[in-house]
């Protein structure tokens, strides 16, 4: 069957999406399966809870933790829930660290596979075919555009997200931060530096 | 046109300062309906995914991630028969385009579900080369090329088969390395590296 084919040469103009959204809605609400406020208290803990910030209390907690850091390279799932984070698109973490001689970068290709529970739903950028084609092909040159450059001698290290594990990366501890408390070093934490993008 | 991985032309990542969640309130509402659907069983992670690669490639490209979900979750909704296109078309008041048919069918597997892995960390393997008409999780760039394995992550349900099927086979499935020069010839760069994560029955034995 191909819905498509038979309006090809449709001579009327694409509905505006809000209408084709609100077409979906009540199709879906006349079989009984838009109970809007159950659903609205699961897009609010999108909203409200997941972000970036849950990401950095981990990467703050692996600098001052050597323990914690073993733990959370060696098996991140669990590491991550010790903090109480987890769930849809967290199930199988796996964190790698950069080093004085690995850079990590992390993307997919293929669709949009992000850590949620850590960081939140995605931006924009990372759904987007310019980052999703170019991390694969040419990560230093794209790094360097955006402002990031990591040095020839530095292998960078790209992780495309093309099955079921997400990735966290783990920068490096900035220097001149021993005096920091586990707060405020997850205050330097940046969504960025935890997809690779950027070095702090 | 989902297939994106070293494909050239789409120019420099912008990227927005102080980016909203939602940018707009339809998109929080496509969300919803996605959350609606998942949890009344109507999707599912392949054919969601497949719903959304089946996109005509002007489409894909000239509209935002949330548009895709849109339009997938509809072409899924006529295709379970939960409504009709010229249904939507009404209540929308305009043409509602769809993703193109599904073209693909499940790969047959033998045996039951092998769980424990066939290749061991340092093995050296390829990817094989099928370009399937359907739903896969081996990208186009690495297909063909040789890597070696470095992580074992268990073992997961077959997306191509759980794409075009109603029925679930367990692989295991693996991180492979692979070098820049390998995937990009002359325009790869030492220094460089790509992991991707694939299932076992996408390689083959290379050493």
């Amino acid at each position: 069957m191909s819905p498509d084919h038979a309006h090809s040469h449709h001579p009327e103009p694409i509905a505006p999406v809000e209408a084709r959204v609100a077409a979906l809605e009540t199709v879906l609400a006349e079989n009984g399966l838009l109970d809007r406020t159950a659903l609205d208290e699961i897009v609010a803990h999108f909203e409200d809870d997941l972000s970036p910030l849950n990401g950095a209390k981990v990467v703050a907690h692996a600098w001052v933790d050597p323990d914690y850091r073993a733990r959370l390279l060696d098996d991140g799932t669990p590491a991550i829930a010790e903090l109480g984070f987890g769930g849809p698109e967290g199930d199988h973490m796996v964190v790698v660290e950069n080093t004085s001689t690995v850079h990590n970068l992390v993307v997919c290709t293929l669709c949009s596979c992000y850590p949620w529970p850590i960081l939140g739903l995605p931006p924009r950028w990372y759904k987007a075919p310019a980052y999703r084609s170019r991390a694969v092909r040419e990560p230093r040159a794209l790094l360097r555009e955006m402002g990031t450059a990591v040095p020839e001698s530095v292998e960078i290290r790209v992780w495309d997200s093309s099955a079921e594990v997400r990735y966290l990366v783990l920068p490096r501890r900035p220097a001149g931060t021993e005096e920091l408390t586990e707060t405020a070093l997850a205050g330097l934490v940046t969504r960025d530096s935890m997809i690779g993008v950027e070095r702090l | 046109m989902h297939d994106l991985g070293g494909l050239a032309g789409f120019g420099p990542v912008e990227i927005e300062a102080d980016e909203p969640i939602f940018h707009e309130d339809w998109e929080r509402r496509v969300f919803r309906i996605n959350t609606a659907a998942m949890t009344a069983g109507l999707i599912g992670g392949g054919r969601f995914r497949h719903s959304i690669e089946r996109m005509a490639p002007d489409h894909y490209l000239s509209s935002s991630y949330y548009e895709h979900w849109l339009t997938g979750l509809a072409t899924l909704l006529v295709e379970r028969g939960v409504a009709s296109r010229d249904d939507l078309e009404a209540r929308a008041g305009g043409r509602f385009p769809l993703s193109g048919p599904d073209r693909g069918s499940a790969p047959g597997v033998s045996g039951g579900d092998p769980t424990e892995p066939r290749f061991a960390v340092g093995h050296q393997v390829r990817v094989r080369e099928w370009h399937a008409p359907g739903h896969t999780r081996a990208p186009r760039y690495v297909q063909g090329k040789r890597g070696v394995v470095t992580r074992h992550d268990g073992a997961f349900s077959v997306p191509d088969i759980e794409a075009h099927s109603d029925a679930k086979h367990l692989e295991p499935t693996y991180s492979v390395q692979f070098a820049s020069r390998e995937l990009w010839g002359e325009g790869g760069s030492p220094g460089e590296t790509v992991q991707v994560d694939l299932w076992e029955s996408y390689l083959e034995d290379s050493q």
